[in-house]
Order: C-alpha cells, then structure tokens, then sequence
C-alpha cells in the first residue's frame, strides 16, 4: 500500500509542470486584493479608490467637505486653459490626444515595440516636443495642471492594465520588485507602510493601503498646497524613507507606475484627488 | 475681462446663507528666498477682506502672511435668498479683487 502511495505521489510530482519563480500579475493581483479583504474587511472594491479616506471616518468627513469645494479647482482651470490653447504651429493637444474623455483611462501602456513603458505625462511632454513646443517640468505646475483636466475629464471609467507579453511581464516585474525591496537609510520598502501597515499610522498620519493609489493622480496635497503628479510622490516618498529619490519619468518609476496600475487593474480612476 | 481671482460659491439652508470662496493669491510671507539668486522674495499678501451681503458688511477678515497661498474660507450668516453677496481683497502691495454672486448663482 505505502509503494503505491509513494509510486502515485512520485508520479503526479512528475507530471506536474515546473512552476516559473515569479507569479503572474494576475495571481499577484488577487492574492493582493485576498490581504486587504483579511487584513481590512467590510470595504468594497472600489473604496480603497478613497486611499485612508475609506478607512477613517473623521478624515472622511473633512475629505469630503473639502472636495465640495475641492483645492484643485484652480489647477483645473489651468490645465483646461492650457488644453485648449493652440500651439504655435496651430495644432493644439487635442490633436494628439482626441477626445479628452477617453485619454486618462489608456494610461499606463506597455509599448511593445519600444518595450518602453508610456505614461500619460510623458505622452503629454511628447505631444508638446512633437508640435515644436518647450517641454514641461514633469513634477508639478503646467504639468500637473494638464494632467489633472485630463484625469478629471476620465472620471469614472476603468484602470485597465494587464501584462501580458514577456516585456510587459518584464517591466511589471522590475516594478513588483522595486515596490517589495527595502531602501533608505529608515531600509523600508514601499509594502511595509502600504501593505504589511497598511490603516496603520506612522506619526500623525494614516497609511493608505497600496491598492488602488494610482486611482486619484494627479493629486493636491495640502502638505505642498499645489498640485503634483505620481512621480512626485513618488520621490517624496523615498525621500521620506531618506533614500535618495529616483528622478520622475525614470524607468524605475515607470515600472513602479504600471505594477501599481496592474494591482489596480479593473478600479474606477476617481482623478484628480484632494489629500492632506 | 481679467479672470478673477475669486471663486465664490453660496447656498441658502435653513434660513442661513452658507459662503464659501476659494481665492487664487501667492500669500508670500516674505521670508522667502529665491532659491537661485538667494533674494527675499516680496511680501505679497491679502490684508483685508470683506463680504457684503446686499452692501452691508457680514464678514471681515485682516489677514497677514501666516494665511496659505490660494486661501479658501467658509462661512455663515443669517440671509435671505435674494441676498447679492460681494467678496474684496485688498493685499499690501495694494493690489484687490471683487466678485458678486447672487445666492445659488454658479
């Protein structure tokens, strides 16, 4: 009896396929989104959208008190104002970009043929050198005030971001890994805040869980009482772990960028978002 | 027509008129110094605000550099529907801004 077991056991060993090292983005994703379930129950989906607004509700009521008459209504404005208007060559970004509606929820895009990773605001920094005009600052000001009137524009639809070819699987892995390893002087990671104390605080704050945060970019935050892109949190973020940041659009945080969209696959785009 | 800098928003509730107004100012203490040529950057901020409701003042404010840059203040007073609500600033470099909005008015 026990050779028969042994014998069976060794077999279906045998015939099952050897296992890659890394999980695919869509096995990462659910496993993600079953710890959050666990690990901070009774919230849908698309509430962790909210960051630690859907967590804490005090902060939620002042969040939403705040978005009544939102801080970044001035940036829009902007950024729609720097939309319409025509470059000197008479085209406008409109004519790069189409009907503005449907440009926020294309990003971030794995192209194939560049095997380069595309975000909205290096498309935007592209339309711009493409028509013969000064590119912007990627961080913050015109940039994020573009940025912004796009993302508002792209309310309501879906993140959709699924790695699929071995490039693609490529970057997001670079971005898997950059957002699990530990840096800075403080040697934390980006999970260690948003994943493993995710709803937790460090200090004053709450930390947001990661899933869903490239939901509500560009974002006001009062702490720089302007507008900022991803990227810019990004930086501040290291920073914050005193590690020296990476520089914005650089292929790290790129990659960054798109294993957060691939977590957020299928999450309603809520941009831009007001925090503290 | 100059944009304005002011962004006023009122709804009447229960007898109260609910003011909100979302102004678009630098509000430099200064302090500040330019980061390339080492320079003071001016102090450029409000110093007086007042809300009108049909002329008559219902809110004053006297503010300095301690107030942030793009400001935002909310308020109540007791009004009527009917009410024209007129925010001025007026910063130290003598600069000002006004803008009326009847109640409800976009």
């Amino acid at each position: 009896m026990k050779k028969l077991i042994t014998t069976v056991a060794l077999f279906a060993l045998a015939l099952t396929p050897i296992v890659s090292a890394q999980a695919t983005p869509s096995e990462d994703k659910a496993a993600l989104r079953d710890y959050f379930k666990k690990s901070l129950p009774g919230k849908n989906l698309d509430d962790f959208i909210n960051g630690v607004y859907a967590l804490d509700d005090d902060a939620r009521s002042q969040w939403e008190e705040i978005e009544e008459f939102p801080p970044y209504e001035i940036a829009l404005e902007k950024g729609a104002d720097l939309w319409d208007k025509k470059f000197k060559n008479g085209k406008s970004f409109e004519s790069c970009f189409g009907d503005i509606s449907k440009v926020r929820a294309k990003y971030p895009y794995h192209d194939e043929a560049k095997d380069t990773i595309v975000t909205l605001e290096g498309d935007i920094n592209k339309c711009l050198t493409d028509n013969g005009e000064k590119p912007f600052k990627w961080k913050k000001g015109n940039m994020a005030a573009v940025s912004a009137h796009i993302a508002y524009a792209g309310r309501g639809q879906k993140i959709h971001v699924q790695p699929k070819t071995e490039k693609a699987i490529a970057w997001y892995n670079k971005g898997k890994t950059f957002f699990y390893a530990k840096r800075g002087q403080l040697n934390l990671s980006c999970a260690d805040c948003h994943v493993y104390n995710a709803g937790r605080k460090a200090r004053g704050d709450l930390l947001s869980p990661m899933l869903g945060h490239p939901s509500h970019f560009p974002v006001f935050r009062s702490k720089w009482g302007s507008m900022g892109t991803l990227h810019r949190r990004y930086g501040g973020c290291n920073k914050n772990v005193r590690a020296k940041p990476f520089k914005a659009q650089s292929d790290e945080y790129k990659a960054l960028e798109y294993f957060q969209a691939a977590m957020a696959d299928g999450m309603e785009l809520n941009g831009p978002g007001a925090r503290k | 027509m100059a944009k304005s800098t002011i962004k006023l928003r009122t709804k009447e509730k229960k007898g109260k008129i609910q003011v909100k107004a979302l102004i678009t100012h630098p509000m430099e203490t200064g302090l500040r110094k330019n980061k390339k040529t080492g320079e003071k950057i001016p102090a450029q901020y409000i110093t007086d605000l007042v809300v009108t409701a049909n002329d008559k003042p219902v809110m004053t404010a006297e503010w300095s550099g301690s107030v942030s840059k793009n400001p935002f203040i909310s308020f109540k007073y007791a009004g009527s529907k009917s009410d024209s609500v007129t925010l001025t600033w007026k910063d130290n470099t003598g600069k000002s801004d006004s803008l009326t909005k009847k109640i409800g008015e976009k």
